[in-house]
């Protein structure tokens, strides 16, 4: 009931169907899986946008408590910016040792992107903390309920893609890299660029334009 | 350790609740109990509950569509009730906080789990074999979103007896939605059910896209799709780019409610209004998401029942595309008297007023499409006919509301509710009645009672008319919606005939409980041998009813639109087709799993007991993770099996 | 193999684009990396005029997004990726209405609103 091979001599169909048009048939497992996680992707975009959205309108909203330019440190989310960049570096480089079958490679970049991501998270909830212990929490104020939201499904979305990974490689240890296992590891590759797209939108909209 | 749970939760002391609680909960405890007696067990498990077949998912979502109707019209016929009785002096038999508990259930149950699960029960079932495939892309996943919408439509139901429901509405506006005037489980009931189910409808947006895109038939180009496949994309685009935005909305009530934040608080700067512009902009786009099918629906059924192909195809393809885009650029109208300047109010008003025209091309096609065929009414082809008017008439009194300044007498009145009863009734339910008929045949290998069927229909569309004509009068008079008692005696006659026309309603949905009955009862009469009982024209109809579960031993090549009729028309290959051998995928207990372990989560979330909650949230976890680690996810049928299996057909 | 003739591209599919190579992804951190730096700099001396930093700001963020997709994801633009390039138009699309649609509609009411006493 799934996917199957194209039935009968692919020159039964002519070429100009095929691409594009859609004239082809079923496409591959690979090409299926990577196009609906593309789309899942695309949702989660949306739901960034409300959140982004929520956060446009009440960045004001400070409730004579701190604003953005009081709480936010520059220097952080620099090294964040770079932790999490560079980690999508690595990610990358893991994916193309996986397809090219090298799992040893393919660990060393894994680790180095946990370690990259895991970096990223450790400044973020110290920065979370720091805030709080200032008294601007999420429940100070529209804003600063906006900012924690916000950066913090950010975050949640990548202490989630860290403990993917750990079980994706865990796979990868158990299972080799045949065909299945490599499109999870695609999948989860396209989630981690993912994170670093919005990224940039968040440490531009939130960061660059909260700060004086 | 039960965190707000209590024996107080129960409703000892409010009959009505009580007693419709005791009466549901006999009818569940009746039927597990004759399933296990029956010893069904083994059969419901291995054929139902972990198939990840999209025509046996689709069967499940119509049914639950289907059962969740009962809820939501007894939820109706009490609110006619009341309105008919408590006029005046007289204060009807349902208190205000029980009257606002009932339309809010209401409308979230109708919407949510009898129109989204009819919609996309019939996409599972027919797009895949429209489009000459074997299955979705993802059928594990499809399971798990039927689930998933399960678990939402069990914890709405809980919350009959188990505390109460939500008094808000079916939105949920705050500050009425916060903490400070809801305090208790009812909001955190609407905000966790929509939640769960809300995520079994994302990834069924996922699936579909995916499906209709990536998996067709060989030589099935975009445009030679039948048009319900068209719909259904749209309808599946809608729901990935609408449904997030109604996730991240809930996320910020659920964090006002639980963390004390404060997006849409009265205070330290929450911004209400915030909530009603985002929750506007999934809710525009969900009213396409549920009509577009339906469309579709419509368009499958004229086409096969004038016995003609679809009039001017494209255009219909353009139109939908269309409705999909504009759908996403006009939703302040529902909220035009909300204090928008005249600017922004225009912007929508125009927008709005523009996004009837593509919908009057396809009402023209349609009829284009009747024009000098030969017709054949049988039932699905009655309710298309019905949905043509009235639906055309709901449309007219939508672009009546379009106007900002007319919106403004009319906004939230009885008129309102007339029409969007009016596109919804005459547009989804319809739509869903005839593409259950049609499609009933192809299901289960028999037709439905037909007289039953032609008696449901009328009963449906003088019931409609019945109940919702006056109801657009009432709103001219002065009517809000929402009423649970009656200041005015002079609106008393039009709220007796509307009452008049739920009561018809109900004989129609008695109809179709007898249409059903009488039909399994004598489907020897009318069992469908060739697979095609209507002569239709799309791939479905040229597999045997019902298709076996792989539908296609061989996939068919599609030469043209209507490609089953185009085969008919040249002849099939009579010779034994070459068979290759095909994998199909095994059961899945996942989907069915985790949605145990959603539920559990669910209401220890509403209850506050969150250790249950964590657990629970852990449970689901770890289901997802044992599912992903799995390699073998199908099995194969040698091209031996298969020449077995298809001979023996 | 005949699967190519029906292969539809898909973002981050490695298999066969030219920018899947140890080289296309150092280069592509090296853009991002740079954007990144510029951003920060822009934002916090008055390199840029100032009334432009937010432009500024929006620009290099965009530039830096096309970076992540064609570098990172592989998004190109060729016949068979019209798919993945329709969906993330459509995507875009939404992303823009939600933000821009809910800031005007938002500033808007706001606007109406009487002043807090």
């Amino acid at each position: 009931m799934t996917i199957a091979t194209i039935d009968g001599a692919p020159t039964a169909v002519p070429a100009g169907l095929a691409r594009g048009r859609g004239g082809g048939g079923p496409a591959s497992k690979r090409v299926v899986v990577a196009y609906g996680f593309w789309i899942f992707i695309l949702s989660d975009m949306v739901m960034f946008s409300a959140l982004f959205a929520a956060y446009a309108v009440l960045r004001g909203n400070t409730a004579g408590g701190p604003t953005g330019a009081e709480l936010f440190d520059l220097r952080n989310v620099f090294i964040e910016t770079m932790c999490l960049l560079l980690s999508s570096y690595t990610c990358g480089l893991s994916a193309l040792s996986a397809e090219r079958r090298h799992p040893g490679r393919f660990f060393i970049f894994a680790v180095l992107t946990f370690v990259l991501g895991a970096a990223f998270l450790l400044i973020e909830v110290s920065e979370f903390a720091r805030m709080v212990a200032k008294g601007a929490g999420p429940s100070r104020s529209g804003f600063l309920s906006a900012f924690f939201t916000l950066v913090g499904t950010h975050g949640v979305h990548v202490a989630s893609g860290l403990i993917a990974l750990v079980y994706l490689a865990a796979q990868v240890i158990a299972k080799g890299l045949p065909a299945v296992v490599l499109r999870r590891l695609l999948c989860w590759s396209l989630f981690w660029h993912a994170l670093d797209i919005v990224w940039v939108g968040v440490f531009t909209l939130v960061y660059l334009m909260g700060a004086p | 350790m039960l965190g707000r749970l209590s024996w107080a939760a129960i409703p000892f002391n409010e009959p009505l609740p009580l007693l419709s609680g005791a009466v549901v909960g006999i009818v569940i405890l009746a039927a597990l109990a004759t399933v296990t007696i029956k010893g069904w067990w083994p059969y419901l498990w291995r054929e139902w509950l972990t198939s990840v077949d999209h025509k046996r998912i689709g069967i499940m979502y119509v049914v639950l569509g289907l059962v969740m109707l009962l809820r939501g019209f007894s939820d109706a016929i009490m609110m006619r009730t009341q309105q008919a009785l408590a006029i005046g002096s007289a204060q009807g038999y349902l208190p205000p906080e029980h009257y606002d508990q009932v339309f809010s259930a209401h409308g979230t149950i109708m919407i949510f789990f009898v129109a989204m699960p009819l919609v996309i029960g019939l996409m599972n079932f027919a797009v895949p074999l429209q489009l000459g495939v074997r299955d979705v892309a993802f059928p594990v996943l499809n399971s798990v979103s039927f689930w998933l919408t399960a678990t939402g439509a069990l914890l709405i139901n809980a919350s009959l007896v188990i505390g109460n429901f939500a008094r808000t509405g079916w939105m949920g506006y705050p500050p009425l939605s916060e903490l400070a005037f809801s305090p208790d489980v009812g909001v955190d009931y609407y905000l966790w059910s929509l939640q769960i189910s809300g995520i079994g409808t994302l990834l069924t947006g996922v699936n579909f896209v995916t499906t209709i895109l990536k998996l067709r038939a060989p030589g099935m180009t975009y445009f030679r799709m039948p048009v319900f496949c068209w719909t259904a994309l749209a309808a599946s685009l809608l729901i990935v780019a609408a449904f997030p935005v109604l996730t991240a909305t809930f996320v910020m009530l659920l964090l006002d409610r639980y963390l004390g934040m404060h997006f849409f608080t009265n205070d330290a700067g929450g911004n209400q209004m915030m909530y009603v512009n985002l929750f506007w902009a999934w809710g525009h786009p969900e009213v396409y998401i549920l009509i577009l099918p339906a469309f579709g629906v419509f368009s499958e059924v004229v086409a096969t029942f004038s016995g003609k192909g679809l009039f001017s195809y494209r255009s219909m393809v353009w139109a939908t595309l269309g409705i999909c885009i504009l759908s996403f650029m006009v939703w302040l109208h529902h909220f035009f008297t909300m204090g928008a300047g005249a600017d922004v109010n225009a912007f929508f008003g125009i927008m709005s007023s523009i996004i009837a025209v593509p919908t009057g091309v396809k009402v023209f096609n349609w009829l284009f499409t009747m024009f000098r065929g030969r017709i054949v009414f049988r039932t699905p082809m009655l309710f298309a006919v019905g949905f043509i008017v009235t639906f055309v008439i709901g449309g007219l009194t939508g672009v009546l509301l379009a106007v900002p300044p007319v919106d403004f007498v009319v906004h939230n009145s009885a008129f309102l509710v007339a029409h969007f009863h009016n596109v919804i009734i005459g547009g989804v339910v319809f739509g869903a009645l005839a593409g259950i008929n049609y499609w009933f045949p192809k299901a289960f290998g028999f037709t439905l009672d037909e007289r039953l069927g032609k008696a449901s229909f009328w009963c449906w569309l003088i019931g409609f008319y019945l109940a919702f004509m006056p109801l657009y009068q009432l709103g001219l008079m002065g009517m809000t919606r929402r009423l649970q008692h009656i200041p005015d005696p002079s609106w008393q006659p039009l709220l007796l005939v509307a009452e008049a026309g739920a009561i018809v309603i109900f004989c129609g949905i008695l109809c179709q409980i007898a249409q059903l009955y009488v039909s399994i009862r004598t489907r020897e009469r009318r069992l469908d041998l060739s697979g095609d009982p209507w002569d239709g024209r799309t791939l479905e109809w040229s597999t045997s009813s019902p298709p076996p579960a792989y539908n296609f031993a061989v996939l068919p090549r599609v030469e043209t639109i209507d490609a089953f009729w185009h085969m008919k028309r040249i002849g099939r290959a009579p010779a034994e087709p070459a068979y290759e051998a095909i994998e199909v995928p095994r059961n899945s207990p996942a989907g069915f799993v985790t949605a145990f372990f959603a539920t559990v989560m669910g209401f220890s979330l509403i209850w506050q007991i969150w250790w249950l909650a964590i657990l629970g949230l852990l449970a689901a976890a770890a289901v997802v993770l044992t599912a992903g680690w799995s390699i073998e996810r199908e099995h194969e049928i040698s091209a031996a099996e298969l020449a077995q299996m298809e001979r023996a057909r | 193999m005949s699967d190519r003739l029906f292969e539809d591209r898909t973002p981050g599919v490695e298999e066969h684009e030219p920018t899947a190579s140890y080289l296309s992804y150092t280069v592509g951190l090296a853009l991002a990396i740079l954007a990144t730096i510029v951003s920060f700099v822009v934002s916090q001396t008055s390199l840029l005029w100032p009334p432009g930093i937010p432009v500024g700001l929006i620009v290099l963020a965009f530039a830096q997004i096309g970076v992540h997709l064609v570098f990172f994801l592989h998004l190109g633009s060729g016949a068979d990726s019209t798919n993945n390039i329709l969906a993330l138009a459509f995507g875009m699309l939404i992303v823009f209405l939600v933000i821009t649609g809910s800031v005007w509609i938002i500033a808007n009411l706001n606007s109406n609103m009487m002043p807090m006493s």
